[in-house]
């Protein structure tokens, strides 16, 4: 059986242990909750003392921060003064165009990312294990996972050049005759999400790969075998061997990449986008910053709303993914 | 070998080449834009190696306004932070790796959730108004102490560590701090490093809660945030006119925009360049670390 990776591991286990019910005298773990267990426990439970409070603080009070959504907040009257306006707030979100369409370019962006990533990786994964040579294997991989640790403003200026009138793209169009003069990438609105999704493949291809890369190498080389002499070719041993084995990682890691569909979209829209693509490059989170920022517009409680609609359907599509995933027998997070 | 198989083999193989190509070239291509003379860089057409060397435009770049003080404060919080959450995850990793705590489940919990639900920007800004923490370095280090991630990767780690050894430890009287000092975490070295280094190289990259707490507050900006504001106001469209100025003021070694964008970007990724083959193998470990069990 593969190995289950790490995320699922913990996480299945972290959370059953979570929920295993607790009888009278014993906890779920087997230890009796007596004043002696106390007792010899308890430094630990002195420390765990602070880092609940510290997690109550920076964790769970931002979340009683939701209210502000409900209500019409002023920095000036706080939260415990601003005045209770229901879903007021929410009401002109699902009505602003504006907002909608900041939701569409989110999710479409978001979407486009997971799909080709994941095909990416997968494939990536897979062409680098056919390699033989073993040396140029990690060299390549080596090489692959270089862009992941450059932040996205490197990035992004490394790609506003290459994509720029006088960059490499334009000047090899132009060589190769597909062009004929220089276009500029950057200011048109077709290309935008194009360049944001390619943008995050050529940063992330190589690390999304390592997963898929290990997942493979734990492959029973007795299937292939058996593969082999049942005949099978090297496409129908990738085909029938490896993706099926690969599938339960395959399931995790979309499972935990469907809950950040809304989530991945800042830095790069951020930092490329401008106002000829503001239609199409503006997501949740640059809407959110947008209403905690401009100076003579501040609206927290639109941003609050927002952001709170963001984290609630991460939620939802994380639940209904898992449920999905225990319908078809899969792998699943909970 | 099958015909079929020698194809596929050739194409794999031109494939691979291409993609380290085509992953390398954009940094070499920086590379060399950021070597060359700037004038000259105007007319493009640069691609591995500079036409017309120059040191211009690191010098123009080192004497920016903003750049040393935001890499002293990037050196100082990616030390600072790092070390401090470390700490952090790992005291609160063993307390819950321990079998036998009473509030293992509760407390999981408690920190599980906060992986999922998430207050928000606006909440978190006016929680740490409250707190005082905007406009100070420590707004870097504070919030960021506890990661439920790596709690739990490193949970993990040390749930796989044999009981044997707190056993017998606390058999010669050894208590649960001189446990965690001096038998759990010298065993947890590798997954320590990965944390760390993880750890490390995003703070090295932040640049958004720079510019969300100390956008006016120059004395704690960091590095990329000064990059990004650098790159920002110097668009390479505006290239042309800037270089056909200074030469007409007859200035013989000059640096144009591109190229000064270009030594700025290579300035700030050369450390985690220069240090990143030595340190990749942990990187690739630490995805790894948490499950794969033998």
């Amino acid at each position: 059986m593969v190995a289950t990776f790490f995320k699922g591991e913990w996480l299945s286990m972290s959370l059953s242990s979570a929920s295993s019910r607790r009888t009278k005298k014993r906890r779920s773990n087997g230890v009796e909750f007596t004043a002696k267990e106390v007792k010899r426990q308890w430094v630990l439970i002195v420390i765990s003392v602070f880092y609940v409070i510290y997690g109550l603080i920076f964790n769970y009070v931002p979340l009683a921060g939701w209210i502000m959504a409900f209500q019409n907040y002023k920095l000036k009257t706080g939260i415990f003064h601003s005045k209770f306006v229901g879903l007021d707030k929410f009401k002109f979100l699902f009505t602003s165009s504006d907002f909608i369409g900041v939701v569409r370019n989110t999710f479409c962006m978001g979407a486009l990312n997971l799909i080709f990533s994941t095909i990416t990786a997968i494939g990536f994964a897979i062409l680098l294990n056919e390699i033989k040579n073993l040396w140029g294997k990690k060299i390549i991989q080596t090489v692959s996972y270089l862009p992941h640790f450059l932040s996205w403003i490197v990035v992004c200026g490394i790609v506003s050049d290459a994509l720029s009138t006088t960059g490499i793209i334009n000047e090899l169009l132009i060589k190769f005759h597909i062009l004929d003069d220089t276009f500029l990438f950057l200011g048109s609105k077709p290309w935008f999400w194009p360049i944001v999704t390619l943008s995050h493949l050529w940063k992330e291809t190589g690390w999304n790969a390592i997963i898929y890369l290990a997942a493979i190498t734990s492959i029973d080389p007795a299937l292939y075998e058996s593969a082999s002499i049942d005949g099978a070719g090297r496409f129908q041993k990738m085909w029938y061997v490896t993706l099926p084995s690969l599938r339960p990682t395959i399931m995790i890691l979309l499972l935990m990449n469907i809950g950040n569909v809304l989530n991945a979209g800042f830095e790069i829209q951020y930092i490329l986008g401008n106002d000829v693509v503001r239609s199409v490059s503006r997501t949740i989170d640059i809407y959110v910053l947008q209403w905690a920022m401009d100076g003579t517009n501040l609206d927290f409680s639109l941003g609050t709303a927002a952001g709170v609609f963001k984290t609630l359907v991460s939620i939802v599509l994380i639940v209904a993914g898992n449920t999905i995933a225990k319908k078809t027998g899969d792998e699943r997070l909970f | 070998m099958a015909p079929e198989d020698i194809v596929f083999t050739i194409c794999n193989t031109i494939f691979m080449v291409l993609f380290a190509v085509v992953t390398l070239y954009p940094i070499l291509n920086t590379l060399a834009i950021s070597f060359n003379e700037g004038n000259d860089a105007v007319r493009g057409g640069i691609h591995l190696l500079p036409r017309v060397w120059s040191l211009k435009s690191y010098s123009i770049v080192i004497h920016k306004e903003g750049i040393i003080q935001g890499a002293k404060i990037t050196v100082l919080r990616t030390i600072i932070a790092t070390l401090a959450s470390l700490a952090a995850n790992a005291l609160l990793s063993f307390i819950l790796s321990r079998k036998k705590f009473l509030f293992k489940s509760g407390l999981s919990l408690f920190w599980i959730i906060t992986m999922y639900a998430n207050g928000g920007l606006i909440p978190t800004i006016v929680l740490f108004r409250s707190l005082h923490l905007i406009g100070t370095f420590w707004v870097y280090v504070i919030p960021g102490l506890v990661s439920a991630f790596n709690v739990m990767v490193m949970r993990t780690y040390m749930s796989g560590i044999p009981d044997s050894l707190e056993e017998s430890a606390q058999l010669e009287g050894a208590g649960y701090m001189t446990v965690f000092i001096r038998i759990i975490s010298p065993l947890c070295k590798p997954v320590y490093a990965t944390i760390a280094l993880f750890s490390a190289v995003w703070h090295w990259n932040s640049w958004f809660d720079a510019m969300l707490y100390n956008r006016s507050n120059l004395k704690y900006t960091t590095l990329q945030y000064e990059l990004m504001k650098l790159l920002d106001s110097v668009s390479t469209q505006s290239s042309a006119n800037q270089s056909a100025n200074a030469l007409s003021q007859g200035n013989t070694a000059t640096a144009n925009k591109n190229t000064v964008r270009a030594a700025a970007t290579i300035l700030t990724m050369a450390p985690i360049i220069c240090l990143y083959p030595f340190l990749q193998r942990y990187f690739v470990t630490g995805l790894t670390i948490g499950g794969v069990k033998e």
